[in-house]
């Protein structure tokens, strides 16, 4: 006793409510760990842990070697699961699982041969060689998830989130629960291998300090652990039998008295808990390089001949540990998976043992007798004394009975850890636990379903949002057709006003003809270039006049600084003024060119054939080397009627001008099949 | 201002409208199923007996005393309540709808609501002035107010309690309500006004 | 006589005050919309099935709004009647038969190998959860699918199924504790577990 007191140098504080079950601790702590025999069948499933289930990396018929990795993580918040023992895969399918409901799930069968041969290990004997990266990593691929009974990833809790400092790794070696006793011999037996994992974990948390939370009804186990934590910086703290002071809250504020937040974990106030069991697990890992496919597990009860502690490979059904313990069934049958506060009982005999399988009980009927059935609550408020985590249970009772989810979730529903103290205390016997648990997952299933008609809700507007916009565009491109047909026909009245505008423009014959052929050049170009609405063919016809004219122009300017030098400044002047309409006239004309790109070409574009083939492009190929050919002719014929014979001159230089508009028509069209054509083919 | 202190304590606690004088019952009742709604109603119900009582106090000093017809005050003092209750409702629609569609048919009853008339014709009654109208007014609503969260908390844990099937609903209401009047008659005497 | 014309007069010219304090009233806190709406769409399970018949979940919320039946509609079922009881203080009535049943919840399967894929389904999903495009393969994406049934009817070939949705291990609930209240010596016996 001495050694308990002087252990606890440290202060210990409290936590509200409580209870004191009778312990039964020594039915079954006073034999060694025994090895269990290998089954004729392991049973492994693909979630032995929270989060994701693994993903299944091996086929029917595989042969495995002993620790061979099987299913793979999937994703951060997953474990691997690997072989206990070599053998062959026998078969991939739904089996029984551990859980509450009875269901199936995917496991994967694995007939063990006898060789039990280990695969390729990675051993290392001094972690200290290894980076914090490494030991997660090592963490991880052993595949070793909380064995205290949540089965979160441990290899996640190895590093703490948003670097903040961890002021307090504690190790929980609480096991508050009556009945299961697998830690306490666990410490009692393997202390320096659990001291050593500590060790490996403080080294990648680099914490503040480290406690290991004890309870004083193990001195054999506080004894063990004191003389292996000699000479490192653990301290153990021994702190008195109550039930449940191994939650993690609750053990987090015996130890340091600080209260985790509603919503929130340990990590966010600097604090992370491990069980003394996931430690060893984890030195084993980085020591020996061993995954995790075996632990120690409470076979307790009268009905258990032979209880005490055996250490089973995952995937043993619980048949064959019923065999080989000396269990007799009582009658009516119970078997209980976990302890008697928070287990649940077994619907079928051949499920397997999985990584958080702590405890097997199997009571007799007076040992453990059935609750009685519950009776009206009389509102004594011992469920509120015994909560440890301070809320109202009787509250939450009436709520989660009037199916008043709302005022659950408000009075700290799920900050319930199910511990079942209120339960235990309730003297109407009322099964508080069930209630809470059925209103979680009734609040659980509506947030899902709110969700779920959110999702109905954005993608149907969404559909009534892509209709209207659909019937929109139909109306615009209905509009748009009819808007080109109207302006195809006003089109045409104007270029009839306007080929009476031509007729009608008066020749002065008393000025210079150059002169006068300028002007009505400039106000033919004018009236062209007003009617901005006219299509590409006669604006690419306006180019080309004004380029013929320009051209003319020009020669004229050179003719005239040969002959007439007095009107050489005129023409320059005139020349200019060519030179900025023509620039107009092809810009209009490419604008227009590039907007019938864009909408569907209208009736009026009648050089685009409707079914464009790569015939008609040789043919638009000749047409166009035909008339650069021509033009060629006319430009030599002129050069050479400038040298011999002037009164040709004029008529030469039209001839040539109008052959230059054809030679850009035919260029142009040739452009245009190109690129249509390319559009269809694309 | 003792005067309006005693005034606040006796129609409050003293002399009650629900629960000691038995005025206004119906909405106490009929809206008391919720908290929110009972706090919106209470809310509501203190806006128009507070500005029904001092319009109607002027009412009286400025129209009706002057020209001898005091025998109009009945009808023009429901006339005065009519309004504030249908300018209240017009508020209460324009910024809260969902408490309007809750309150639903008992928003336009608190024109109907006699503790609102009796707190008119009391204040004559009684021949306070100004500001004791104002006061009077005032407490009354609060009396009403506090007596309706109360009590309409109190219905809500009854509600999901294991009540006998013959007392379910309305019944274990009244007596609940008949225990709270029970409970104010602890007042009596405090303050004789 | 001269004290009757004063009382009329003095009436009326309170009516007159107060009418026009009302008038002005009235103008001024004059309500658009309605946001109780989106309250009560929100309740609702967005199936679009037009079961209540409206077209749409939005229409019967608007209906609602104005003073319509809560029990109209078959998906949300009993939770949803009682929401929207809550919601609007009246009383949970029991739901209209008139306008179907509740029954589990339904995703539509479409039998692949039948599908001609003439679109008409895709037409018809309120939600646009049926993936696929004319001449080609159609195929309902599950977890969208509110099982509102309306392409059950369009398709020509009569390939698509409603079958119970089954979410497995994630879908498990804890039962509701038994509240019969009953005496001690009514208990049933115990049940023993089957053996494997």
């Amino acid at each position: 006793m001495s050694s308990l007191i002087a252990s606890t140098s440290r202060r210990v504080f409290d936590f509200h409510g409580g209870i004191h079950p009778s312990e039964h601790k020594s039915d079954s702590n006073q034999t060694t760990i025994s090895r269990a025999p290998i089954p004729p069948e392991l049973i492994l499933p693909v979630q032995q842990h929270i989060g994701k289930p693994a993903i299944i990396t091996v086929a029917v018929g595989d042969k495995v070697l002993k620790g061979q990795r099987i299913a793979q993580a999937d994703g951060f918040v997953s474990t691997h699961v690997h072989a206990p023992t070599s053998g062959t895969i026998v078969d991939i399918g739904d089996r029984p699982i551990p859980h509450p409901s009875g269901m199936t799930e995917l496991c994967v069968i694995l007939a063990p041969d006898s060789e039990d041969k280990w695969c390729e290990l990675e051993p290392e004997e001094h972690y200290e060689n290894l980076s914090i990266e490494a030991i997660q990593s090592k963490v991880r691929a052993a595949g070793i998830a909380g064995m205290g009974g949540a089965g979160f990833p441990t290899d996640i809790k190895l590093q703490p989130p948003q670097q903040d400092k961890v002021a307090t790794l504690i190790l929980n070696a609480a096991e508050c629960e009556p009945y299961i006793t697998a830690d306490d011999r666990l410490m009692r037996e393997r202390a320096d291998e659990i001291v050593k994992g500590i060790e490996i974990i403080a080294y990648a948390l680099q914490p503040g300090e480290c406690l290991i939370g004890i309870e004083d009804n193990k001195p054999e186990a506080v004894a063990a652990l004191n003389s292996a934590v000699k000479g490192t910086r653990i301290e153990v703290v021994v702190v008195p039998t109550k039930y449940p002071s191994g939650g993690e809250k609750q053990l987090i504020k015996l130890l340091t008295d600080k209260e985790v937040p509603s919503g929130k974990i340990p990590a966010d106030i600097g604090i992370v808990c491990q069980n003394v069991a996931t430690a060893a697990a984890v030195y084993r890992a980085v020591r020996f390089g061993e995954p995790l496919i075996s632990r120690i597990t409470t076979l307790t009860g009268q009905q258990f001949n032979q209880a005490g502690n055996v250490e089973v490979l995952l995937g043993t059904p619980i048949s064959w540990l019923l065999e080989n313990y000396g269990y007799q069934p009582s009658n009516p049958e119970r078997l209980i998976l976990g302890g008697p506060m928070m287990g649940y009982a077994l619907h079928d005999r051949d499920t397997p043992v999985i990584k958080t399988t702590n405890c097997i009980l199997a009571p007799a009927n007076d040992e453990l007798p059935l609750s009685d059935p519950a009776q009206a609550c009389i509102r004594c408020g011992l469920c509120a004394d015994a909560c440890p985590a301070e809320l109202l249970p009787q509250q939450l009772y009436w709520f989660a009975r009037a199916q008043e989810h709302e005022k659950a979730e408000h009075h700290n529903l799920f900050d319930c850890i199910e511990c079942g103290a209120c339960s235990y205390v309730c003297p109407s016997s009322i099964p508080l636990v069930h209630y809470y648990r059925h209103a979680k997952s009734e609040i659980k299933q509506q947030r899902l379903d709110h969700e779920k008609s959110d999702r109905a809700r954005i993608r149907f507007e969404a559909r009534v949002e892509r209709l209207e916009r659909e019937q929109a565009e139909k109306e615009a491109k209905r509009q748009a057709r009819a808007d080109a047909a109207a302006k195809a026909q006003a089109e045409k009245a104007l270029a009839a006003k306007n080929e009476e505008n031509k007729d009608a423009m008066p020749a002065n014959s008393g000025v210079d003809p150059k002169q006068a052929a300028i002007e009505a050049a400039l106000a033919r170009k004018s009236t062209v270039q007003q009617d901005k609405t006219s299509s590409p063919a006669e604006l690419k016809e306006a180019w080309g006049k004004a380029q013929a004219k320009l051209d003319k122009m020009l020669d004229a300017l050179d003719n005239a600084k040969e002959n007439a030098p007095e009107q050489v400044e005129k023409l320059t002047r005139a020349v200019e003024k060519n030179q900025v309409r023509v620039n107009q006239a092809k810009q209009s004309y490419e604008k227009s060119q590039s907007e019938n790109a864009a909408t569907p070409s209208t009736a009026i574009n009648s050089n685009a054939a409707p079914a464009l083939s790569q015939a008609d492009i040789s043919q638009l190929e000749t047409n166009l080397a035909k008339a650069e050919a021509k033009l060629a002719n006319m430009s030599d014929s002129l050069t050479q009627a400038k040298q011999d014979q002037p009164e040709l001159v004029e008529k030469l230089e039209r001839a040539v001008a109008k052959n230059k508009v054809r030679v850009q028509a035919a260029n142009q069209a040739l452009l245009d099949a190109r690129a249509t054509l390319k559009q269809e083919e694309g | 201002m003792t005067d309006y202190l005693l005034i606040l304590i006796s129609t409050i606690l003293v002399n009650n409208f629900v629960l000691v004088q038995f005025l206004g019952l119906c909405p106490f009742m009929g809206v008391s199923n919720k908290l929110e709604t009972a706090m919106g109603m209470s809310l509501a119900t203190t806006f128009v007996l507070t500005l029904s009582s001092v319009c109607s106090y002027l009412v009286y000093t400025f129209l009706l005393a002057p020209f001898g017809i005091e025998y109009l005050q009945t009808i023009s003092f429901i006339l005065v309540i009519a309004v504030v209750v249908q300018f209240t409702e017009m508020v209460v629609r324009k910024t809260s709808p969902l408490l309007y569609r809750v309150l639903g048919i008992f928003l336009p009853l608190i024109t109907t609501n006699c503790a609102v008339l009796g707190v008119a014709l009391l204040n004559i009654k009684k021949q306070n002035g100004f500001i004791e109208s104002i006061m009077y007014g005032f407490g009354a609503a609060v009396g009403f107010a506090l007596v309706l969260v109360l009590f309409s908390a109190m219905r809500e844990r009854i509600t999901v309690a294991d009540v006998p099937t013959p007392f379910k609903g309305s019944a274990i209401g009244m007596i609940t309500a008949g225990l709270m009047s029970l409970a104010f008659m602890g007042f009596t005497g405090l303050v004789n006004i | 006589m001269s004290l009757i014309t004063t009382a009329i007069l003095a009436l009326a010219a309170l009516a007159i005050a107060f009418g026009a304090l009302l008038g002005f009233a009235a103008i001024r806190f004059r309500v658009e919309g309605n946001p109780l709406v989106d309250q009560i769409d929100g309740i609702l399970p967005q199936t679009q099935c037009g079961q209540c018949g409206h077209p749409g979940c939005r229409p019967y919320a608007e209906g609602i709004a104005n003073g319509e039946d809560i029990n109209k509609c078959p998906p949300g079922g009993e939770s949803t009647i009682q929401a929207l009881a809550d919601l609007l203080d009246v009383e949970p009535m029991a739901l209209d038969a008139e306008h179907g049943e509740e029954t589990v919840k339904k995703v539509a399967i479409i039998r692949e190998d039948e599908c001609i894929g003439c679109t008409k389904c895709i037409q018809a999903c309120p939600v646009d959860a049926i993936l696929g495009a004319a001449k080609h393969m159609h195929t309902v994406i599950e977890s969208e699918c509110t099982g509102c049934d309306l392409c059950v009817e369009p398709c020509p070939v009569d390939c698509i199924d409603m079958v119970p949705v089954d979410a497995g291990l994630a879908g498990w609930k804890w039962n509701s504790p038994s509240q019969s209240n009953i005496i001690a010596t009514d208990a049933q016996p115990f049940k023993s577990i089957s053996a494997a």
